[in-house]
This record gives C-alpha cells, structure tokens and sequence, in this order.
C-alpha cells in the first residue's frame, strides 16, 4: 500500500490478462507455501501455546496442551497496565507523526513538482534514517538526552526541570524515540497519495470555497485520506509491538514497559510461553481488528 | 519447428473462425481469405471484432472453433514466435531497454539468422532512419517510432503482415504521409499485408480489398470502389462514407429496375444494384450524387426526384457544402455540393428538389435499424 | 516572478528544518565514529581519530557480527526477492478468486508486529524441535522481507505493458526467451529496489532476529546487548559505512533517473 515509492508510481491495471491457472499457480504457490508454513502456522501455533498449562512433570518452561484460557485472564489482568501503554504510546506517537508528516510530505509531494531534482532528493533524505541501524539512532538520541548533554544542561541551567529530574527514562522521551523512528513510515503513504493529487482540485475549490482552511478541510483532506489510513497503520501496529525505544538502555526505564518488554521477558526469561502467547495472540487480534476495518472500507487491491 | 519463410508472403485463409469471450462473442464463423501478396484490409468500428482477427493470425489469441491457414499449412496451433508473421502495433512496443537497432534486429538474432545488425540497418534505411539506430525509443517521436516498428516487422520478410492500427496515434497529417509511405513500402516489398483500421478513408486509399467488419462478421468485402459504390447493407452504407436512405414496399417493377414509393415519391434503383428484389426494401443515394433544384425539374423516368422540401442546414466543410433538406414525409436528405462557385446560393428555409440519376441508386440487403419487417 | 511573502516560506523552512530534525541521530552517529574513544565509552567527545575507521576489526566480535549480518541479509534478499517477484508478476497479471485473500496474506506478515513474528516463529521451531541459529535467522527474515518485495515489484508490474511481451513473442522469442529478454530487463530496477529494500530490512532487524537467532550474533544484536555497557565507536564505523554506500547507491539513481526524465521531456 505504501511503499510505491520505492518504485515507478503505479500505473493502470492491465485489462484482458491472459488466464492460465497452471502459470498462476506455479508463480503464487512456492510463496504462498512459504507464508504458511513460516507465517500462518507460526501465529497458530501461538494459539495453541497460549491455551497450554504446565507439564505434570513440573520442569520450568515445560508445558502441555490444554484449553486454559484463563492464561488470558491472568496475562490481560497482570499486565493491563503495559497493554494500556503500549496503546496509549501507540495512540499518541502516531499523532504526532502525522502531525509532523503531514506538511513534509505535502511540500515535497504537491510544492516540488515542478522541481523533480529537489523532490528527488527531499524523498531520499525522508527514508536515509531506514539505512542507519535503528538501535544507533536511539542510541544516539539517548545520549544527545542524557542529564550531561549540552541540552539537558541548557534545560537545568534554564531552571525549566529541576535537576534531580531526567528527561530519559520517561513516557516522553519513549514518545519521542518512537516518533522520531516511525515518522518516514508515516511521510512515504502521505507522499505516495499527495504526489498524485491534482493540483486543479484546490484551484477549483478556491473558486468554490474561497478560504484556504475550508479548502484544506473539504479538498485536500478528504483526498489524501488513503495516505493518512495507510501511514497509520504503519505506524500505529508496530509502534504497539515495539518494546526496543521503551527498554532500559535506551530512553526508557522500567517505569515505561510496553507489551513487547513482556513477551521478550516471559519468553525468552522466565519462559512463561503460554502467558508470552496469550499476549502476543491479544495484540494480534487487535491488530487484525485495525487491517479488518480498513480492508472493509477500501478493499484488499490497495492493501499493498 | 522451422519457419516456412515466402520471399513474396503468404496467402492467408481463416475456415469458420469463433471465438467466444467470457460473456460475448467476439467473432462468428468467419471466413476470409487473402491472396498472396496483396493489401488487404479490415475496416470496422471498435469492437467490430477486427483485432480479434488480427490477434488470432498473430497466435496472439487462440480460436474457440475454426482454422487459421498460412500459406496452404494450418497454424491454427502454432504459437506465435512459430508463426511466420509478424505485427505493427498499435501502440508500437518498441523495446525501451534496447536502442533501435538492437529492437529491429531482435527478431532476427531470434532466427539466428546471419548479420543481423547490417539487415537491421538496411531495414531502417528503407523506413529511413537509420540515423537514429543508436538512439532509444523513447527518444523517437510517434512517427518515427511507428516507422521504427514497421521496419522492426519487415526485416523478417513474414509471408505476412500483421498492422494494428498502426497510424491511430499519429496526427492527421502525419497520418496520411505514412499512409502514402506504407503503401509504396508494401508495393517495394511485395508482402501480404492485413490492415486492422477504423479510418475508412485509410482503409480506402490503401488496401486492395477492404472488409468492412460489424458484430463479430464480415458484412461486406470488396475492391474500394465497389464497396464505395455498391453498399450492400444499411451499416456499409453509413459506415463507409455517407448515405441517404428510403424504405419502402415495392410498388412498380420493370424488366431493368424496381420502384418503392416513398411519402408520394417514387424512387427507382437498377434491378442489377438491388440486392432484394421483393418486399420492403432500402433503397440509397450518395450525397454527392444529388443535386437540388429551386423548382420542381421534371426529369424523366432516368432520375429520381423528391421534394420539395426545406433547407434546415448548411454545413461549410471546404471543398463542398453539406445540405440538409427536411421533405416531408420522406425525411431528411443530406445533398454535398461541390464548392466550385457554380452551385446556386441558398439560403436556410428555402424550397427545393432534390434528385439523382436512378444508375446512382443502391438497394440495400437489409433495412436499416427500426424497419425490420413487421 | 512571485511575489515575496512570508507566508509562502513556512512551509519549505518546516520542512528543512523536520529533514534536519530526522538527520540528527544520523550525524550524531557518523560523528561520533571518529571519535577518539579507546579510553572510555563512546558518549563524549574526547577526540578526531580515523583508528576506527582503519581498525574496525580490533573488536573481532563486531565484524564477526557484521559478516553474519551481510550474510543472512544477502541469502534472505535472494530467497526473498525470488518469491516475492513470483507473486507480484502472479498477482497483477492474472485474474483469480482468491486474489483478495492472496493480498490479504501478503499484507498481513508486514502489519504483524515484530514481537508476535519473532515469538511466533520461535515457538513452532522450539515445538518442532529445530535450534535457534542461522537457518531459523533466515527463515524468519524472508518472511517479514517477502511482502515488502511483493508491494515494490509490484508497482513495477503494474507499469510493464503486456504488449512489449506479445511483441516479443511475435519477433519469435519462445516463453523462456520473452522472460529474460523483455519481462526480467524491464522489471529489473524494481527488482534491484525490492533487493536493497529487503537487503537493508533484513540487516537492521533486531527483534525478530533477538527471538530466533541463539547463539549466532548479528550486527543489531551486538549493538543491543552493548548498549547496556556502551556501545563502541567500531559499531558506528560499521553503520556508517553501511548508510554511506546504501545513501550513495540510492541518491546515484534517484539523480540518474531525475536527469533521464528530464532529458526526455525536452525531447
């Protein structure tokens, strides 16, 4: 859905395709295999784990099928406050990515088209951060916020936070990592749409609106409506997944766990996998609830 | 398989050709053949079922029924880059990786035939340009690419020629420099050439023979000139070129001609230019074959008159004018005048006649659209 | 000529300054990859040296990291791109009923989260009894890559006229031949872009990598597992040389094709 960007801007589809079910089905089949068996039954699979109960045998991390569903029940209980935050993260960094994508991806999709050099140029600068390892760019932004950082001793010196309180660590400094990771996922749908928005349009409603804001809110909005559902989502689920800019070393604390820090731990730790499953499958369902709605308003054939 | 290559092309025959498409039939038992060498024509509006035809000699469509015959030998099986044919398309599709002369020289490195480049290069001399055989296609204008694709076809000497429309997306005047050039190439070259076109004009000035194609069939094949001066149905008629036409019952026969009486008017056509001789029938005229007249002429019975009537248009176009005269009763006829200075000045509302030489007259085969027999 | 206003400059100066806000980190890394910090961890600035740069295999577990990375990025983008490029011709030249449910599928691997992937695939190879190391590492990255090279091929499909193939075959090309000649040439700079997009996913993957790797150490691993005791300026030399030669090989076709566009509109 989001990422024409990377190649030639779609053209229209092809009528009259020859129909060859044998050709069809040796092209989509060793993929589609592929997904099952490395997709599809991986997510079943955590299915099954999330509903099995300890081994008689009683060894840690050793479990047996059965249909305890209240595995739910304790991990949604035990961890309702991770869930609510990592949504309530999600929720909050995907409005300010929009936010701050929106007008980029409007300059560089609608104002530079007369200037395809420049418009070039701006579009590889917006994916750059995606060929700098992601964990070096949150490094980075830990130690540009660190308490002896030239800002933060700005900051305290300006008396606008008391020393003994940190930037890092915070709900903040998480939002702002997660932001400032995710915002190129936001700007490439946003531009992908724009770039073929007809400029004509926002002469015509000028004509017919006369303001700019109600042009802007009756024209230009409803128009670029796919970028923005498409960015959210890329932005939204695997901000809801992330648990890397929340963690300790980097701008969070074990104040600011998200659903993730806990799957990591009671997988990969206490290998607790029936509670790291349940979780994992809770945020899956809410994540297939999001594609559902939107492959209900839009259909499938823009979805990639 | 070897390709059977005709230094002077192949004749081309379709048996009962159907092809049938998810809900439509695009063609039915369609029978056609082409001689040897000569230009021959397919005219018809879109979805005529033309470039189905085209596609199914290319190999390019497979036919539900019937068979394609090249040259005496059935191909009706042979995929395409085993037939020996080759197309212009509509929308050329030169290769763009590839400059001009790698894509005239594709079909021949294909056949592994000997010096590919310098044939290549010989073709775009003949289509002259072989000044840009290093260039790419996207940096040819339409013409040139339409000149790039004929000669990419022509250096692999088919026994046959395939041509989709290859001047549709040329402007008019461009257009009928090509058309000019196309038919001195194909004369030079002496191959069988099949013209898909929806331009009558085009189909007119260069093909041999032209079939005029409506629903999926042939309605009507000929010289020209034949088909110009002797539509056999009401679409023929009005397709190709302009037309008035009467309907009417029978209602005088002569040992030469037959009569239909038409709102009080007789109109007459030679028995030998009727296609139906009993019953109501359609008889028509060429514009350009009439000529209106301030009072009622009084010709004799080698003329047919109608009027009067009333002047409702006048359409300046150039060489002629165009009139439209509303008899009542008899309906609308259009009159083409040539713009010579010597026609009588008239105005919009005056009376006049109209009238023809009956030798001009044409009797249709069927009726047009709205007067089915009851 | 415009007319000056201010107005007219918010948004370029907006935009300038969000590229430059998204460039800092990247700066931030590049910089501090010649910093001179053999004596401390590398988070002040103590110094201009190229050591790092020429040594970066002083800390061998790095490029040891690297080497895997480079690695399993190359054999997943390989597998990956073969697949996907597969599917993309399958789904937009062919007309089928399951297409909405073939989309479905393809989109689905790009909206799971990474955790749900990484725990998912960890826990069918732990129940399958197949131990974590290089092959599972693979495997799992073809599946977050397969999509993404689906979506951009596709594009690319999408823009390819049947009837250069029709043209093909009817220049006496055979099936096989119509592929490598026409289709494959056409196709290819998506393919090549569908290749550096999987390669560059498949390199900076941690968190599925994290949940399906063992033992085996990849380049973000090495970073995450340092950042709790600070992360050396060699791992910055290798980020940085990587973003270097990734932003060198994208900028170069951007520009060629800006200039070919324009070459061709003047035409």
């Amino acid at each position: 859905m989001a990422f024409a960007a990377f190649g030639s801007s779609p053209a229209k589809e092809h009528k009259s395709p020859t129909k060859s079910s044998k050709i069809v089905l040796a092209l989509l089949m060793p993929g589609l295999v592929y997904l099952g068996l490395f997709f599809f039954t991986p997510l079943f699979s955590l299915v099954v784990t999330s509903l099995e109960v300890p081994a008689a045998s009683g060894g840690i991390g050793e479990y047996e099928y059965g249909f305890a569903w209240e595995n739910y029940v304790t991990a949604f209980t035990t961890y309702l406050p991770q869930i609510l935050r990592s949504f309530m993260y999600a929720t909050i960094a995907t409005v300010i990515a929009l936010l701050i994508s929106y007008p980029l991806a409007y300059f560089i999709g609608v104002k530079l088209r007369t200037r395809p050099l420049l418009q070039r140029l701006m579009l590889v600068l917006v994916i750059a951060p995606f060929f700098i390892s992601f964990l070096l760019r949150t490094i980075a932004w830990k130690q540009i916020f660190s308490d002896g950082g030239a800002i933060m001793q700005t900051i305290y010196s300006l008396g606008l936070m008391d020393k003994s309180e940190h930037f890092l660590g915070t709900d903040a400094a998480v939002i702002f990592g997660l932001t400032y990771n995710f915002i190129p996922f936001m700007t490439l749908p946003l531009f992908t749409t724009l770039e073929r928005f007809d400029v004509r349009l926002l002469e015509a409603g000028s004509d017919l609106y006369a303001s700019p804001a109600k042009v802007f809110r009756k024209v230009t909005l409803p128009l670029s409506m796919p970028g923005i559902i498409s960015g959210t989502l890329l932005v939204f689920i695997p901000i809801a997944g992330d648990y890397v800019n929340a963690g300790q070393n980097f701008l969070g604390s074990s104040k600011t766990s998200m659903i993730g820090t806990i799957v990591d731990s009671e997988f990969l730790q206490t290998q607790d996998y029936p509670i790291a499953s349940s979780l994992s499958v809770m945020l899956m369902a809410v994540i297939v609830a999001l594609v559902g709605l939107y492959v209900r308003s839009s259909g499938t054939d823009d979805l990639l | 398989m070897a390709i059977d290559f005709k230094p002077t092309g192949a004749d081309l025959e379709l048996v009962n050709v159907r092809k049938d498409f998810p809900g439509f039939t695009a063609l039915q038992d369609m029978d056609l053949h082409i001689p040897a060498g000569e230009f021959f024509a397919l005219l018809g509006p879109s979805g005529c079922g033309k470039t189905t035809t085209l596609r199914i000699v290319a190999g390019l469509e497979e036919p539900t029924a019937g068979q394609v015959l090249i040259g005496g030998k059935d191909v009706t099986a042979t995929k395409p880059h085993e037939r020996p044919v080759n197309t212009v398309f509509q929308s050329y599709a030169l290769f763009p990786h590839m400059t001009i002369l790698e894509n005239v020289a594709f079909g021949l490195r294909q056949r592994k035939i000997e010096d590919p480049l310098k044939k290549a290069m010989d073709a775009l001399n003949l289509v002259e340009l072989g000044y840009a055989a290093e260039r790419r296609p996207q940096q040819l204008s339409g013409g040139q690419q339409q000149r790039v694709a004929l000669a990419r076809a022509l250096v692999n000497r088919p026994a046959l020629l395939l041509l989709d429309e290859p001047l549709g997306a040329l402007d008019l005047k461009l257009r009928r420099q090509m058309q000019i050039e196309l038919k001195a190439i194909q004369m030079e070259v002496g191959l069988t050439f099949l013209h898909v076109t929806h331009d009558q004009e085009e189909a007119m000035d260069m093909a041999d023979t032209v079939a005029v194609m409506n629903k999926g069939h042939i309605e009507q094949m000929g010289a020209p000139e034949a088909l110009y001066e002797r539509p056999k149905t009401a679409f023929v008629s009005k397709f190709l070129g302009q037309s008035n036409l009467f309907v009417g019952s029978i209602a005088d026969s002569s040992a030469s001609s037959l009569s239909i009486e038409v709102g009080g008017h007789k109109i007459t056509v030679p028995k030998d230019r009727a296609e139906k001789q009993t019953g109501k029938i359609c008889i028509g005229v060429r514009p350009e074959k009439t000529t209106f007249h301030r009072t009622n002429p009084k010709l004799g019975s080698d003329h047919v008159v109608v009027g009067p009537g009333e002047i409702i248009d006048i359409r300046f176009t150039g060489v002629s004018n165009q009139y439209l005269i509303d008899i009542p009763n008899v309906g609308e006829v259009t009159v083409f005048a040539q713009n010579v200075g010597i026609s009588p000045v008239i105005e919009l509302g005056e009376q006049v006649w109209v009238s023809w030489k009956v030798e001009h007259s044409f009797g249709l085969s069927d009726l047009p659209a709205g007067n089915e027999d009851e | 000529m415009k007319r000056f206003s201010p107005g007219k400059l918010t948004l370029p100066t907006y935009s300038f300054l969000a590229m430059a806000f998204m460039l800092i980190p990247i700066v931030y890394t590049i910089v501090f990859s010649f910093n001179d910090s053999s004596q401390r961890t590398n988070t002040e600035w103590q110094g201009f040296t190229l050591d790092k740069w020429f040594g970066v295999c002083a800390k061998p577990d790095v490029c040891q990291a690297l080497g895997n990375s480079i690695f399993i990025g190359v054999v997943s983008t390989l597998i990956a791109t073969v697949l996907g490029t597969a599917l993309a011709i399958g789904l937009v030249r062919y007309r089928f009923r399951a297409r909405s449910l073939v989309n479905l599928a393809l989109f689905l691997p790009m909206a799971t989260p990474e955790v749900v992937l990484g725990a998912g695939l960890a826990g069918l190879f732990f129940n399958a009894g197949v131990g974590a190391g290089m092959t599972t590492v693979i495997i799992a990255h073809v599946v977050f890559c397969l999509s993404f090279v689906v979506v951009t091929v596709k594009a690319r499909v999408q823009t390819l006229d049947p009837v250069l193939e029709e043209a093909g075959r009817d220049l006496y090309a055979n099936p096989t031949q119509v592929f490598w000649k026409i289709t494959f040439p056409l196709l290819l700079p998506g393919i090549i872009s569908a290749a550096l997009l999987s390669f560059s996913l498949s390199f900076d993957d941690f968190i599925i990598t994290y949940f399906n790797s063992g033992s085996v150490e990849t380049f973000p691993k090495y970073v995450y597992v340092a950042a709790a005791r600070g992360v050396p300026a060699e791992a910055n030399v290798i980020a940085s040389a990587v973003f270097l030669a990734a932003i060198l090989i994208v900028l170069g076709t951007q520009i060629n094709g800006a200039i070919k566009r324009k070459r061709l509109a003047r035409k």
